[in-house]
């Protein structure tokens, strides 16, 4: 052979898979409250513990639940980071800070975005409030939510953090 | 009452970021091979095989199984694949060794990998979810959080991440195995390497590794027949909780605590840092091991971290419970295998064949592994002696 042919050893062959999601019974509630600009949770027959996004069960107990709670707008930092690394198909720009919020009336966390803060200044307790998209681009989606930011409030010590009722620090 | 089992031999591949001499298929054959060469038998000795690796979207190759049958030598063959996220390869190796314990086969073949070049881990666990806000900023981003409020709660001097960094790529240093190869890191070098999920830093995170492990798991009659020194199953468990549930503590989850209770009632532990000789445990971000110290029982509740910065799981420092010597998650991550190197790795050190990382006259040893939302468990404890 007069040229050197490189060897193939890699070959990028990108898949698609398109399919149809179903989102049970428990998150279709969840998502029809949201998209009217309504955040629930379900609270746990047993335990009494108010989860959001619902799944429809209690992970502690194992048992249903049924009883649909309005949530707050308010709700509490119980950690974070701060990513200084893109999300693949996100076009987010880093750093920006995922915080794991609970908001009142809940019991558990989820992640979201936290924005119009100074990222050094998010601290464990911190209060936050929901920042909603404009009401015509709300979908069944999390996301209609933009993201949380920051309130001034006193911070919630943390044996309170995941504990607090729908009117927050009134109690 | 289980029947009796033992490690009888061990395979691994060198981990690398990239294999691109070998496919998955050439890659988990190689590993099968090392291990049979070392217990010093043939393809014709094994019963069943038993396979774990990694959510199939990291390489695209679903039920990756069935295509590596002729590869592993299973055609005609009981095979079974295992599938518990980033603990996988622990819960291989407990499977394969349930498959001989309870009778079922008298010598199995368990392998476990990752081909992480031929993958992207990150997106494959950052994948939008329906309905849900597009935020899961990989593996990182899900455990930087739990870091950081282990953090708060210990109180732990800021530099503890970076100490583990350091010890256990020293540790890789000593094993030729090892992806990273970084005899002269210091802590200088950790710390001013960029953050990337705050708290966790870039050299605080394991790399991303090409690579498989294997081992032969025989009964009581043919381990006490094998050609070297068997490592004895002396105890296993495997546990598993909720992601998401009120009240959960992530930092130190329950699931955990009762696995390492359970094998080490098995192995008559009673002291788990006075009476095991070492331990390799998942650590795949540096935090990790002073959050395990202390829910695997070898420290109290926020004490872990004294360990790690007194040397007492560091071989370089004579530390008295060197925890991952082969260099651990930290220095090599080939992600469907990383669980099953440490069951090998602590197998290893049980036979006195670690070589250069050898604990001197080690005679029980831990493996762990933990996976998804550190939610999956599993735990073995061998001994170098028959129970």
């Amino acid at each position: 052979m007069s040229e050197e042919q490189e060897v193939v050893t890699v070959v990028k062959a990108p898949v698609y898979l398109k399919y149809n999601f179903t989102a049970g019974a428990a998150p279709a509630r969840f998502l029809a409250q949201i998209k009217k600009g309504v955040l629930t949770g379900q609270r746990c027959p047993k335990c009494s513990a108010v989860y959001v996004p619902p799944r429809g069960s209690c992970g502690g107990c194992g048992v249903a639940t049924e009883e649909e709670v309005v949530l707050s707008n308010k709700a509490t930092v119980q950690s974070f980071t701060i990513v200084y690394i893109p999300i693949p198909n996100n076009p987010i720009q880093p750093p920006y800070i995922i915080a794991n919020v609970v908001p009142d009336g809940a019991n558990v966390s989820f992640i979201h975005l936290m924005s119009e803060c100074v990222n050094e200044d998010v601290h464990i307790g911190a209060r936050v409030e929901a920042v909603w998209k404009p009401k015509e681009e709300w979908g069944f989606a999390m996301d209609n939510i933009r993201y949380y930011r920051p309130i001034d409030e006193p911070n919630v010590p943390v044996d309170q953090i995941g504990k607090l009722s729908v009117n927050g620090q009134e109690g | 009452m289980a029947n009796l089992a033992a490690v009888v031999g061990i395979g691994q591949t060198k981990y690398m970021t990239r294999r691109l001499d070998v496919s998955i298929a050439g890659l988990v054959r190689e590993a099968a091979v090392n291990a049979l060469q070392d217990a010093d038998l043939t393809w014709d000795d094994i019963d069943a095989v038993i396979l774990g690796k990694a959510p199939d979207m990291f390489e695209g190759v679903i039920m990756p199984e069935a295509y590596l049958t002729d590869a592993l030598g299973c055609n005609g063959k009981p095979m079974l694949r295992v599938h518990t996220a980033g603990s996988v390869g622990g819960s291989t190796a407990l499977v394969a060794a349930s498959h001989v314990q309870s009778g079922m086969f008298k010598r199995v073949l368990t392998v476990s990998f990752e081909k992480q070049s031929e993958s992207n881990a990150m997106w494959a666990l950052s994948n939008p979810q329906p309905f849900s806000t597009h935020l899961n900023a990989g593996a990182g981003g899900y455990f930087a959080p739990i870091i950081r409020e282990y953090m708060r709660r210990s109180n732990a001097p800021y530099d503890v991440g970076i100490k583990v960094a350091v010890k256990d790529r020293l540790h890789g240093a000593r094993n030729p195995l090892a992806h990273l190869q970084k005899p002269d890191i210091t802590m200088q070098e950790v710390e001013e390497s960029f953050m990337l999920w705050d708290p966790i830093r870039f050299l605080e995170a394991c790399p991303s590794s090409d690579g498989a492990c294997a081992m032969i798991i025989a009964n009581e009659e043919l381990a006490d027949k094998a050609s070297k020194k068997p490592a004895w199953i002396r105890g296993v468990a495997m546990r598993s909780e909720p992601t998401m549930y009120a009240g959960r503590d992530e930092v130190n989850p329950q699931a955990g605590r009762d696995c390492a209770a359970d094998v080490y009632k098995q192995a008559g532990i009673t002291n788990p840092r006075k009476d095991l000789d070492c331990a390799e445990v998942y650590v795949p971000f540096s935090w990790y091991e002073p959050m395990w110290l202390e829910n695997l029982g070898f420290a109290p509740e926020g004490e872990g971290w004294k360990l790690t910065m007194e040397g007492a799981t560091s071989l370089d420092e004579g530390g008295d419970i060197p925890w991952n010597c082969s260099g651990g998650v930290l220095s090599s991550n080939a992600i469907g295998a990383s669980g099953m190197i440490r069951f090998a790795e602590a197998a290893r050190q049980v036979r006195g064949d670690a070589g250069a990382h050898q604990v001197e006259g080690a005679k029980l040893a831990l493996g762990h592994a933990y996976g998804g939302g550190a939610q999956f468990y599993a735990m073995w404890v061998v001994g170098s002696e028959k129970p």
